[in-house]
């Protein structure tokens, strides 16, 4: 049974996660003797369809509805898709364009849905590897039924690469008129600093636990030469602006040296920083994710170990 | 207007815990409101001190012990509350399909206009029920929201969408919608004294499935969790030992080898 992978694009530019899904969507399809079709939706479409002929694409199916991410017409292309070809399956980025329409192909189309995969195996159905709770465990989960949505996290499969030999085939869908209209973009958290620009990060998260104790980390900036940035709680509570915070939906960094502290490592901030030449971490729990990629780490209370690292370089 | 804002009571595990089966040992979770739920409560709550919300219903899937969860929400502000909980929950991992056919029976019952909910549960992290929800009920959506106005006479919500790398997409949104919540867009309150006390006396409606007209085989999940396990620690960090002195100055030899000083 064939697969449908679709691609994600948004300003004018494919976006990584499409090659990776293709390469998730590539396996499947070998594990069950099928093809691979490939979607891109809006946009910039002649390029488009060049760029995802990757190698093992055997369809590209470039459909002409608008420029931007509309989720209704997504909706529509692919229940145009599921039904033109003999795809039984759909392989979506796990993204926030991805979760604002798998859920609904899914529901749709009756079909079984597992978001956020990072692996799976398929032998006489599918098995997904996910995370869950914070990324404390992974469980595998077993789907019912041969057809199914599934979206895939970024960065857990190669980006497909070299030239395929695809067919694109054009279509235009019919598609109800949409009751959600994007207006426009919004660049957010700019502003006087750019932590991306920084070659020493010092980075706070929950850890800090009250706004006034944000003092301390701001004189282990001022001591070691550092700039400040922050976890995602931290801006949510509008302790610090916008533009301090690392990870998906803030920036990504790559300084030489990003000093975590008091920050767990959730799948969200490390994709913001996990490229750092040196990344340290200081935190209570010796089982948070953010020791799986830090090269130097020390286990301990940072109400403690900052101060005493304040009078080191005092 | 009504708004509906589902809830969830998620679990989270301690530092130290075991797993037991396919899931973590009952003894090593604490139980609590999904953090991205707060933020949905607080909108829908801010909805009716501005006067735009007639009523507020909070409504979970959950045991009697998600009783004190949705206690806050009505503690924080929700007028009443919904509980739904049957055995047929208890027979295994609930799939997307089969809270939605919950919520959808609930939606009918009491006919909101606007239905809110966190961006995802913290514990299972699936991200989709209201999106699927929306889809089932024939209402608009919106996922990952995160700056909310609502003009009822229009008809429709002003949301931004926060998409990935520091970008948010600008969207009107008909009503009646489904909207997840992202955090961040607002500042939940804690729950005052008079807010909990009065939460006392409000009301929560518990029911199971035969009483939305449903039955066990409704919500029977398409998803098995067949193992569950602690990855792999992957790290190659050299850990820092000692007291915080030791380890601080340790630290400090560290920095000074990768040229940091002030």
């Amino acid at each position: 049974m064939s697969v449908l992978v679709v691609a994600e694009h948004r300003r004018g530019e494919l976006r990584d996660v499409s090659y990776e899904a293709i390469t998730a969507g590539r396996e499947l399809a070998d594990a069950r003797d099928g093809d691979l079709h490939v979607a891109a939706i809006g946009g910039d479409l002649d390029r488009f369809a060049e760029d995802l002929n990757r190698e093992g694409v055997d369809a590209v199916h470039a459909v002409g509805n608008g420029e931007e991410f509309d989720h209704n017409v997504y909706q529509s292309a692919v229940g145009a898709l599921l039904e033109e070809t003999d795809a039984g399956t759909v392989v979506i980025p796990n993204s926030v364009n991805g979760l604002d329409y798998a859920p609904a192909v899914a529901e749709a189309h009756d079909l079984p849905l597992v978001t956020d995969a990072i692996g799976f195996e398929y032998d006489d159905g599918l098995t997904v590897t996910r995370e869950m709770y914070g990324s404390k465990v992974e469980t595998t989960v077993d789907v019912a039924g041969d057809r199914f949505v599934l979206t895939v996290r970024g960065g857990e499969w190669a980006p497909a690469e070299g030239v395929g030999d695809a067919t694109v085939e054009s279509v235009e869908v019919d598609h109800p008129e949409s009751g959600a209209r994007v207006t426009g973009f919004e660049e957010v958290g700019s502003g006087d600093v750019d932590i991306a620009d920084a070659d020493v990060l010092v980075s706070v998260g929950r850890g800090i636990e009250e706004e006034e104790n944000l003092e301390l980390v701001e004189e282990l900036a001022d001591a070691l030469g550092a700039t400040l940035s922050a976890s995602r709680p931290i801006v949510d509570n509008g302790w610090l602006p916008k533009n301090r915070q690392v990870g998906q939906s803030g920036k990504v960094v790559t300084p030489d040296v990003y000093i975590a502290v008091g920050i767990s490592g959730a799948v969200q901030h490390v994709a913001g920083m996990k490229g750092s030449d040196t990344i340290i971490a200081i935190n209570t729990d010796p089982n948070a994710p953010i020791f799986d990629i830090a090269d130097y780490g020390i286990v301990g209370d940072l109400f403690d170990v900052v101060p005493e690292l304040i009078d080191e370089f005092a | 207007m009504k708004v509906l804002v589902t809830v969830k009571e998620v679990a989270e595990p301690d530092d130290d815990f075991a797993i037991e089966g396919t899931d973590i040992a009952a003894s090593d979770l604490e139980y609590d409101l999904n953090e991205w739920d707060d933020y949905a409560i607080e909108a829908a709550v801010q909805l009716a001190e501005a006067g735009i919300a007639d009523e507020v219903v909070a409504v979970t899937i959950g045991p009697e012990r998600a009783e004190e969860t949705i206690r806050m929400a009505l503690a924080k502000g929700a007028d009443r509350a919904v509980r739904v909980w049957d055995d047929a929950f208890e027979a295994g991992f609930s799939d997307v399909a089969a809270k939605v056919t919950t919520f959808e029976a609930v939606v009918e019952a009491e006919e909101p206009d606007l239905v809110l909910g966190g961006v995802q549960a913290a514990d299972t992290g699936f991200g989709a029920t209201g999106v699927a929800l929306a889809e089932r009920i024939g209402f608009e959506h919106a996922a990952v929201v995160n700056d909310l106005e609502v003009d009822a006479d229009a008809g429709v919500a002003h949301v931004h969408r926060e998409l990935e790398g520091g970008v948010e997409e600008l969207t009107d949104v008909d009503l009646p919608a489904v909207l997840t919540v992202q955090t961040g867009l607002n500042e939940p309150r804690y729950a005052s004294l008079r807010g909990i006390r009065q939460a006392q006396r409000k009301e929560i409606d518990a029911t199971d499935l035969s009483d939305l007209g449903l039955s066990a085989d409704d919500v029977e999940s398409a998803l098995t969790i067949a193992s569950m396990y602690e990855p792999e620690s992957e790290s190659d960090a050299e850990m820092i030992e000692g007291d915080a002195g030791e380890s601080a100055s340790r630290l400090a030899e560290v920095l000074r080898e990768k040229g940091v000083s002030a």
